[in-house]
């Protein structure tokens, strides 16, 4: 834990140079859409920025999170940022366990206590503390105990940030996100199933640069990356423009590369850096491997009404509502009827003749 | 809420919501209507009443020339908005799309451009038919509530539905969202208002050419 470094120093050290350096933090103002005149304060701040304790939590999740962040194939700007900060507890990447790792946890937070990132990837369950536990410590209060000294939290991933897939209908087990939990203190989300690797560091290098937390949106998500809708920047938004669809998988349109709206795509609904920064280094992202977006960085996602499904077209089945309603109506427009009917004939029976001798007593 | 709460909404519990209101309704309004029945007719027949009556249907959805003349702007008018509509709603892709998931029926689709237009048309005769009923003593003097509601209803969503095509102000969803939710407002108000017409006209052309039919003359 040589939480005393600077972040030049250690990367110096790690034989980067100033010009490997300075490409990193082009790279990093461009990706939090900052101006290139922005550049040397960037460089200037980060060269003397300490190294931050981390601490990581991952409560009901599927590692997916961490898995995204750890798969880079070669010396990234990922792989940099993480070097430059200490992790002092990640329980699936740390050696250590049970009480020795939770003496680490301990140990770290003391040490940094009001300074420390805290990121946390995974929903918190509140039907039963007995749902998910590390170490014999519920999930919830291990959020609650380590949030309290943390100088900010990142929610890293939908499960963290708006309760994911365990909050998904009928959410057996109480998920809910971190924000549900904690009101305090600054929490950045940092949605996607997984997030772009880029984009969790995007958001640690803004915090190191400017020790402040980034533009968010309504959702709490940082506007540099989550500022525009998949469909915004999609490379096949010319066909959607021209209505060129896809109507299966496997047809001329899919073939040819046009729009996979009426295949479900959410690109319109969801907003994330995917068409952007891509993936697996820059390869692709869904839609250009072919497959609808399915919207993993929006709240509800999984409960999004199909996949597959426009998202113009009714969620629910429409038909059979509408075959209940006119049995309903017909049942109900029947007996209305016959009631009518009824009135009808009872007055015809009460009706009286009147004769001209009744006019004449009128008189 | 945000955009895709409502959109969700819009597209799950609200749609549910508008399709029980509007066809229940309208069940209700016909069956009530069908089901009071006639006295049998014991006169002798001296015509046919379904030839009659369907000549009736055709005949009434024809303006008379004295009515023309009198009424000219009601008929043209009227007749845009009416063909209009019929063009947005039933003859746009999306929409024949959202026909066929729901009740598996489909026939080909306009060009888009062509629907645009018609759109603009339409909604530029609803503006006019309202401008003279308000500048029209008469009419004015008989309008109600009820009129300037359902002139409302029928105009939004074409208005909503064009701004969404066009991609105005809003984001999508939220646009697409708005001009949803319009439809349900049109489908809530249906049954309870003169829109019911849409359903019941026919079958009131009909009655009236039939019983003049079975007398042998012309309604
Ligand atoms: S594929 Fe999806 S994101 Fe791309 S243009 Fe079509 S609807 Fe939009």
């Amino acid at each position: 834990m040589s939480n005393d470094k600077t972040l030049g120093e250690i990367l110096r050290k790690q034989g980067i140079s100033r010009r490997g350096f300075l490409k990193f933090c082009a790279a990093t103002a461009s990706m939090m859409a900052l101006p290139p005149s922005m550049v040397p304060a960037i460089a200037a701040a980060l060269e003397k920025a300490r190294r931050p304790s981390v601490i990581w939590l991952s409560f009901q999740e599927c590692t997916g999170c961490t898995e995204s962040l750890t798969r880079s194939h070669s010396p990234t700007v990922e792989g940099l940022i993480f070097d430059a900060i200490s992790l002092d507890y990640h329980h699936t990447l740390q050696a250590a366990s049970g009480t020795a790792a939770e003496a680490a946890r301990e140990a770290a937070m003391e040490e940094n206590y009001g300074k420390y990132i805290l990121v946390v990837d995974g929903s918190i369950p509140t039907a039963n503390p007995g749902y998910s536990t590390i170490a014999g410590i519920s999930n919830k209060d291990m959020l609650m105990d380590t949030a309290m000294g943390a100088a900010a939290i990142i929610s890293v991933g939908t499960c963290a940030a708006f309760g994911g897939i365990p909050h998904a209908k009928p959410n057996p087990t109480g998920a809910v996100a971190v924000s549900d939990l904690i009101k305090d203190k600054p929490i950045i989300n940092v949605p996607g199933c997984p997030p772009i690797p880029v984009v969790i560091t995007g958001v640690l290098a803004h915090f190191l640069t400017f020790g402040a937390i980034p533009e968010l949106d309504a959702l709490g998500r940082p506007v540099a990356f989550y500022g525009k809708s998949i469909h915004d920047r999609c490379y096949r938004r010319p066909f959607y423009d021209k209505g060129l669809f896809a109507e299966t998988f496997d047809d001329e349109g899919a073939k040819k590369g046009w729009c996979l709206y009426k295949l479900g795509c959410k690109g319109p609904t969801t907003y994330n850096a995917c068409a952007t920064t891509k993936w697996n280094e820059g390869t692709s992202f869904p839609i250009e491997s072919g497959h609808p977006c399915l919207g993993c960085s929006e709240p509800d996602f999984w409960d999004g009404g199909g996949f597959y499904k426009a998202i113009s077209t009714p969620t629910g089945d429409i038909g059979r509502t509408a075959t209940y309603a006119i049995g309903a109506g017909a049942a109900a427009g029947i007996a209305l009827g016959a009631m009518n009917r009824a009135k009808h004939s009872r007055a015809e029976k009460a009706h009286e003749k009147v004769t001209i001798d009744d006019l004449d007593k009128e008189k | 809420m945000s955009e895709t709460e409502f959109l969700l909404w819009v597209r799950g519990p609200g749609l549910q919501g508008a399709t029980i209101i509007f066809v229940l309704g309208m069940a209700v309004r016909i069956l009530e209507i069908l089901v009071l029945g006639r006295k049998p007719d014991l006169a002798e027949a001296r015509g046919s009443a379904v030839a009659g009556g369907l000549r009736t249907i055709i005949t009434r959805s024809v303006p008379d020339k004295g009515t023309f003349k009198r009424s000219t702007f009601t008929v043209v008018a009227g007749y845009i908005f009416h063909f209009g509509l019929f063009i947005t709603i039933l003859l746009f892709a999306p929409h024949i799309l959202l026909i066929d998931e729901v009740l598996g029926v489909s026939w080909p689709a306009l060009p888009t451009p062509v629907v645009d237009a018609t759109t603009v048309v339409t909604i530029i005769a609803l503006v006019a038919v309202l401008i003279h009923r308000l500048k029209d003593p008469v009419l004015r003097f008989l309008s109600r509530f009820q009129d300037y509601l359902v002139w409302f209803v029928t105009i939004l969503p074409l208005v909503t539905g064009y701004i969404a095509f066009h991609r105005i102000g809003f984001s999508p969803p939220l646009l697409i969202a708005i001009h949803i939710f319009s439809v349900e407002l049109l489908m809530v108000a249906f049954p309870f208002t003169k829109l019911a017409h849409a359903f019941t006209l026919f079958v009131a052309r009909y009655y009236n050419g039939a019983i003049s039919g079975y007398r042998g003359v012309n309604s």
